[in-house]
């Protein structure tokens, strides 16, 4: 009986938004069921990939006795650290070289990205980050779960299925100055709509004239474009200008390391003694949160960054992931032409990354997964990384009875 | 405009020079070698932000918006090991963090544990998102070595179980649970504690307060003292017990002692949550260390408790533990376990797939689980040997009388000797013995060839330092 529980007035929450997908796709018995919810890489034949890189430093790691379990320190493992922070700033980043960048080693991009934000809602003087309309799920409960106060500019433009330039300007002209700003480096999730390079730099000038933080959230470095500085050419000009910013990185795509929660957040200073004292008080967020972060992912990384060929084997498989993709869009497009499906797919081919914002509505989202057995999140988009060459026409069929149909 | 952007051809640096400055034209200029000086220039921050051949009018922002940032002090726990890395002196000896290691001072990776990976590589597993709440399996484990998988609780399904980030993060979630739902309730917690206990329950805004635990004149238990903060915290408090081998004190309550602190937390309708870092580990017995959590759960109490793998597995780096809340029925169970899931999500939404793995293969092979258990045996066996040397050598070497038997009745990893700030400095700064400045050893990193040594070092702290 519950009238003795202390929890009796604990309701049942609802499933996380996107992992609820996947629950409920593994609950649907069809032999048709697509799941294009979460975004986790599946090769052609629709299984999840551990990359050959990745599992040959595996083995190394396990083949060495001399290795042992003892804590890392609080801010990780210190090769990964430096290697990750190469890896986004560029080797010969001069922000490097002075010393000015503290990295943390965390729980991936969302460890990464809750220890920033702790810091920033206790350090920082104006606690209010702006994010784009729309944005991951999470990065909401993140922020706002560490203290700081969120607002959003507009980013997606539902009429061309690309980006509100002028709406993105606006907001963040209007931003009160010193305001944080979340910026996806590339792959923006959920849309797949980047700004170009040109319009890159305007943000980056306006933020700069604004006194506007940025903090980057880069999840899919090397697996948007297929290649690794391509992908951080948005973070490495702001980087340039010599001012400040934070940088949160996950390893969960690019190297396939979803489970093992490997992440690091950086920190870029005007001064090699700002970033050492910034890194102090990253500490302080880190150890009641959980003391010192996991191993074995940390050190997976380490291995194949810092050797030669396990990292060139690696941009090699890393771009036959994003080539598939790149694929896969290419053939939804060209399917959905053929079938004469009405409307214009073309942001299909024009959205870059794991994910398409199709621009279908809830209705018809709801529509294909009762009828299709299709399963995504229900703001229409889609993860290319879960089709293959044998689902696409499925999918196609979906889509344009979606259409035409419903909604 | 190229012409507006001139710095100077002499050697002040143009970083110094405003906007303003340069556009009334302070530079001075060169004649027609406006090219060769822009890129001659590094200070300016105008002239490094290279686009497309035009230079940005940005703000240059010299200060740092982190210039008010104060550098934190270091850990105290884990600031002890970098102090111990960064002396040279031959003699030094580590008993700060609790890390277990060898007779020969060596960190120590279980062979079940390799085992464990050898056979995870061998089965070439993917590396996929693990459910929120972690690996199934290593869940249904975990649950099962703490209550015994026969126990009411597991049976009736009214444990929630979800995996955290080894005990930190277990405590940590819990902690956040608590702000979340028992709004205003406070936490007791020992006096003294483990160092990071308070530092979880303030960033989780948690207010807590402490009950007399540890009493300097027996250097034993203060049990009335216990018992009364216990009676006097306001009704519904959450109650945080060691469930074995208290850290940093190593001075558990006797059986008889845990009845009677049951007692007094279910008059007061106070919460239990237990902090189970050591299961295993304090006497060498699962089940015997496990018998405070399961004598609070026979009275059919909820409770809360964090688990750690950490040292019962060697699996430190790893992070693996759990957070399990025992509830009233499985449908509360069910139900806090959502919660708990929605307050991991915006943490690190998932938890680390490798530790999980390892815990679950060891437990659920009956031929590496009962190796597991002889090596737990052999490690807990080994702190036991070490604190008979240790007593020993204090006995024989000490001729003030002094009662050193505490070593004795301590149980687990670490030993509260007595001393005092200065006299542990004096252990650090004469002997080159480092550990955390409340006078906490860790047996764990003491071998028996060093006991003679240490025990030199204790006495004369003790009693020519004060």
């Amino acid at each position: 009986m519950d009238s003795s529980s202390v929890f009796a007035n604990i309701v049942r929450a609802p499933e996380d938004a996107i992992l609820g997908v996947t629950v409920a796709y593994n609950k649907d018995s069809s032999p048709d069921k697509l799941n294009l919810g979460v975004g986790a890489y599946r090769t052609e034949e629709g299984k999840p990939l551990v990359l050959k890189v990745v599992r040959r430093a595996e083995q190394m790691l396990v083949n060495d006795n001399s290795r042992v379990k003892e804590y890392l320190p609080i801010v990780g493992l210190a090769d990964f650290n430096k290697l990750s922070a190469k890896l986004i700033f560029g080797a010969d980043s001069p922000a490097i070289q002075e010393n000015r960048v503290t990295t943390v080693q965390c729980l991936s991009g969302t460890g990464s990205l809750r220890v920033g934000a702790e810091f920033l809602a206790r350090h920082y003087h104006q606690l209010t980050i702006y994010i784009p309309n729309p944005t991951w799920g999470n990065h909401t409960k993140i922020f706002g779960l560490a203290g700081l106060s969120v607002k959003a500019y507009r980013y997606y433009d539902p009429a061309t299925r690309g980006l509100d330039f002028q709406g993105l300007l606006e907001d963040l002209g209007a931003a009160p100055s010193g305001s944080i700003v979340l910026l996806h480096a590339c792959a923006h999730n959920p849309t797949g709509v980047d700004p170009t390079i040109e319009q890159w730099e305007q943000i980056r000038q306006l933020m700069r004239s604004k006194g506007l933080l940025p903090f980057f959230d880069s999840a899919y470095q090397g697996f948007a474009s297929g290649n690794l500085d391509a992908d951080a050419g948005s973070v490495r000009m702001f980087v340039a200008d010599g001012g400040e910013c934070l940088a949160a990185q996950s390893y969960a795509k690019n190297m396939g390391l979803y489970g093992e929660r490997v992440g690091a957040l950086s920190i870029v200073c005007k001064t090699a003694d700002v970033a050492s004292r910034v890194e102090s008080q990253l500490k302080l967020v880190i150890r009641p949160m959980y003391s010192n972060p996991p191993i074995h992912g940390a050190s997976i990384v380490a291995t194949i960054l810092k050797d030669r060929d396990m990292y060139n084997e690696w941009t090699v498989e890393l771009k036959a992931m994003a080539d598939r993709i790149i694929s896969m869009r290419q053939q939804l497009f060209d399917s959905l032409s053929a079938r004469g499906t009405p409307g214009d797919w073309s942001h299909i081919i024009k959205q870059i990354g794991m994910f398409t914002f199709t621009g279908l509505n809830t209705k018809q989202v709801a529509f294909m997964t009762k009828e299709y057995h299709i399963y995504m999140t229900s703001d229409g988009r889609i993860s290319m990384a879960g089709l293959s060459s044998r689902t696409v026409p499925h999918l196609t069929e979906a889509i344009h009875a979606a259409v035409t149909r419903a909604g | 405009m190229a012409s507006t952007m001139l710095s100077l051809a002499s050697t002040t640096p143009s970083a110094s020079l405003s906007t303003q400055e340069i556009l009334k034209g302070k530079a001075r200029l060169g004649s027609g070698r406006v090219g060769t000086l822009l890129n001659k220039e590094k200070g300016n921050p105008f002239i490094k932000a290279k686009s497309f051949g035009r230079i940005s009018m940005t703000a240059a922002v010299n200060v740092s918006r982190f210039e008010g940032v104060a550098m934190a002090p270091p850990d105290p726990i884990l600031g002890v090991s970098e102090a111990f890395r960064a002396d040279t002196d031959v003699k030094k000896l580590n008993l700060g963090v609790g890390a277990y290691r060898t007779e020969e001072l060596q960190p120590y990776v279980l062979d079940v544990v390799k085992k464990a990976e050898n056979l995870m590589l061998e089965r070439g597993e993917n590396k996929e998102y693990l459910a929120i709440e972690g690996l199934a399996a290593f869940n249904k484990a975990t649950a099962e070595l703490l209550f015994g998988a026969d126990n009411p609780v597991i049976k009736q399904q009214r444990v929630a179980t979800v995996q955290g980030l080894s005990g930190t993060g277990s405590l940590r979630l819990a902690a956040a649970f608590i702000e979340r739902y028992f709004p205003g309730a406070q936490v007791l917690i020992s006096s003294p504690t483990w160092g990071n206990h308070k530092n979880i329950f303030n960033d989780a805004r948690v207010p807590w307060s402490e009950y007399r635990y540890y009493d300097p004149k027996t250097v034993g238990l203060d049990f009335e003292g216990m018992i009364s903060d216990i009676k006097a915290a306001p009704d519904g408090s959450f109650v945080l017990l060691h469930g074995c081998a208290h850290n940093p004190t190593g001075i558990d309550p006797t059986p008889e002692q845990w009845e009677k602190i049951c007692d007094v937390i279910q008059e007061k309708n106070h919460i239990p949550f237990f902090d189970v870092a050591y299961q295993g580990f304090a006497s060498g017995s699962l089940d015997a260390d496990a018998s405070s959590v399961r004598l609070f759960a026979a009275r059919g109490m909820e409770l809360f408790i964090a688990q750690s793998y950490s040292k019962n597995l060697g699996l430190y780096a790893e992070r693996i533990g759990a957070i399990n809340v025992v509830c009233s029925s499985a449908d509360a169970a069910a139900r806090v376990k959502s919660q708990l899931k929605r307050i991991a999500r915006p943490m690190y939404s998932n938890p680390p797939v490798h530790g999980a793995r390892i815990v679950a293969n060891v437990v659920g092979d009956p031929a590496l689980f009962n190796e597991w258990k002889a090596e737990m045996e052999m490690m807990a066996g080994r702190i036991k040997n070490v604190r008979q040397k240790l007593f020993d050598s204090l006995s024989a070497k000490d001729k003030s009388g002094k009662d050193w038997s505490f070593i004795l009745k301590q149980i687990g990893m670490f030993s509260f000797t007595g001393l005092n700030k200065t006299q542990s400095e004096n252990m650090t700064n004469k002997w080159h013995v480092y550990l955390t400045k409340d006078g906490r050893i860790s047996l764990a990193g003491l071998s028996l060839a060093k006991c003679e040594y240490l025990a030199d070092a204790i006495i004369d702290s003790y009693h020519n330092v004060s």
